[in-house]
């Protein structure tokens, strides 16, 4: 057999497990959004961009996608400053290095749903550690509409900050101690240091977290699902959580893909800008 | 050398204060449900397995626990036998649209589950297979082969070509280089990509609480999104529920952690 054909052979069952299973859905998903159906009444007929057009108009759509990006914005831009800071604080660690990881990655890998309940339980107003530390005021942290977005937003950051660290602190290592040494004969040490070696090559790897994690808070449902189910008063209700409640609860199957696509659409263009960093990286390298 | 050591158990205790959410959680497990509502001390003034018992004996936990183990094992080991096929036919063979191919995978991991979880749904219910193991399997399976065939790839070209070259002199075809000298080779590769693989499946909710409808399929984090509770809601259960769904994840970080650091490292950093 030609190696040519050995090649297409090997790759058919994952093309074919792929194609069935996540291009055949991703095209599937964009013929949905252009049709009412709700199976329920057996309504299936061709709409066009009426769901396109209704979402334009549609306040709670445009909430959906302001709360996402306050979402988005502001959980990447904390896991990416404390992560960098994380990951400064470990660099210089010499004992215990495995037990730091594993307490750092702990967080990271937990399933979502866990980390909902954990805070869930965290910020109970009469039972919850946080009330209690902050001396027993009954503080309604998921139940009261200025607090919800931000208390979810502690909960990711939270979670996935060990994702940015870990990313830091494994570039931080490749740095030779000699660059500081150099540094410092030329009389440049703390502050100076860090501008003039460290941030240089850590900007870089900085900028594949930031938009790793921008993909992920964009896309991410589990938490703010299980914790705050979108409430209250649709504060936390973010895109993927109302297309969720379209397809699944009012069984909107093709205004719920509407929006799921919608969703696509963001996450593709965050993609492409990923994919073009990679490529001038790859470039310059 | 002094301020060194001091310096790190600092840094140690930091890091186990950034665990407090999961420690505390931990305590609540075995926290006396009259301690629980109102929390009046840190400390419970004894501790309790009563909430161990509740969910060992009387919940879903259980028959939840093996779904999602034998769902994600499955699903492991089919999305990295197929990746490491398809890994190493990317990185060895004269496959024609291999850049594309490759784009598209890393395309692909970018996918939103909740675009193509409707289709997915529609398409499980038409084959049967709602509410079964198979279709959380196959599920999942794909959503992680696209990061496993881009792992796989980068390991094996990674290989000296010289090693397989050799073998081919002695007469071995390419199947028997990829058996014996190239799978041997990319072996910790391959636990690196089993691990997130793993990882993914046990964490994973949208599609699970999408395709299941009872406990015959129903994995950890859905048994856990619904944990009933007759009167109130039994935080000390949820917190037992809890620790027990974090044992693999926390067995995959301390005993696996190099893989796992390896694989979470060239994922994202594509070199």
């Amino acid at each position: 057999m030609s190696d040519r054909r050995l090649g297409w052979l090997l790759l058919a069952p994952a093309l074919l497990l792929l194609g069935g299973l996540t291009v055949y859905p991703a095209i599937w998903v964009i013929w949905l959004s252009l049709q009412y159906r709700i199976p329920v009444f057996s309504i299936s007929r061709w709409a066009g961009l009426a769901h396109y057009a209704f979402l334009a108009v549609d306040t709670r759509f445009w909430s959906a996608a302001g709360v996402t990006a306050a979402f988005a914005v502001a959980s990447v831009a904390l896991e990416c400053g404390l992560g960098l800071g994380m990951a400064l604080g470990l660099r210089g660690q010499r004992h215990g290095r495995r037990a730091a990881v594993a307490l750092l990655l702990l967080a990271w890998a937990l399933p979502s749903v866990v980390t909902a309940k954990m805070f869930e339980w965290l910020y109970h107003p009469a039972g919850g550690l946080v009330n209690f530390l902050l001396g027993g005021r009954p503080v309604n942290w998921l139940g009261d509409p200025a607090l919800a977005l931000p208390s979810l937003i502690a909960a990711d950051v939270w979670r996935t900050t060990p994702f940015v660290a870990l990313l830091c602190y494994a570039r931080l290592l490749t740095i030779p101690a000699e660059l500081y040494e150099a540094a410092e004969v030329d009389g440049a040490a703390g502050v100076q240091a860090f501008a003039r070696i460290t941030w240089p090559l850590v900007r870089p790897i900085l900028l594949v977290a930031l938009l790793f994690r921008t993909l992920d808070a964009l896309r991410a449902f589990d938490l703010m699902f299980v914790l705050t189910g979108g409430g209250p008063a649709g504060t936390t209700e973010t895109l993927t959580v109302y297309a969720y409640r379209a397809l699944f609860q009012t069984l909107q199957v093709g205004f719920g893909s509407a929006i799921g696509v919608v969703v696509f659409a963001l996450v593709m263009v965050v993609a492409v800008a990923y994919l073009r960093l990679i490529h001038r990286q790859e470039a310059s390298a | 050398m002094r301020t060194g050591r001091l310096r790190d158990a600092l840094v140690l205790a930091a890091l186990v204060l950034y665990a407090t959410p999961f420690f505390w959680q931990a305590l609540t497990s075995v926290r006396p449900d009259a301690e629980l509502l109102p929390l009046s001390h840190l400390l419970p003034s004894r501790l309790t397995p009563v909430h161990y018992d509740a969910v060992l004996r009387q919940s879903v936990m259980p028959r939840a626990l093996l779904n999602s183990l034998g769902i994600a094992l499955s699903s492991t080991l089919l999305a990295v036998g197929l990746g490491a096929l398809a890994g190493y036919a990317l990185a060895r063979l004269p496959v024609p649209g291999r850049g594309v191919i490759l784009l598209g995978m890393i395309a692909a991991t970018a996918f939103p589950q909740i675009a193509t979880v409707s289709p997915l749904y529609l398409l499980m219910r038409a084959a049967g297979l709602r509410d079964t193991w198979l279709a959380l399997i196959l599920a999942n399976a794909s959503f992680a082969l696209p990061l496993v065939i881009w792992l796989l790839a980068g390991f094996i070209r990674e290989i000296p070509r010289a090693l397989e070259e050799a073998a081919a002199v002695d007469g071995a075809g390419r199947l028997a280089a990829l058996r014996f000298v190239v799978l041997p080779l990319v072996a910790p590769g391959m636990a690196s990509a089993a691990l997130l693989a793993f990882l993914f499946s046990w964490n994973e909710f949208l599609f699970a609480y999408s395709f299941t409808a009872t406990e015959a399929s129903r994995t950890v984090p859905v048994a856990l999104a619904l944990f009933p509770g007759v009167f109130e809601v039994p935080w000390g259960d949820i917190a037992a529920a809890s620790l027990l769904a974090s044992l693999p994840p926390i067995l995959i970080v301390v005993a696996f952690q190099r893989y796992l650091v390896r694989g979470l490292l060239a994922g994202a950093l594509r070199e």
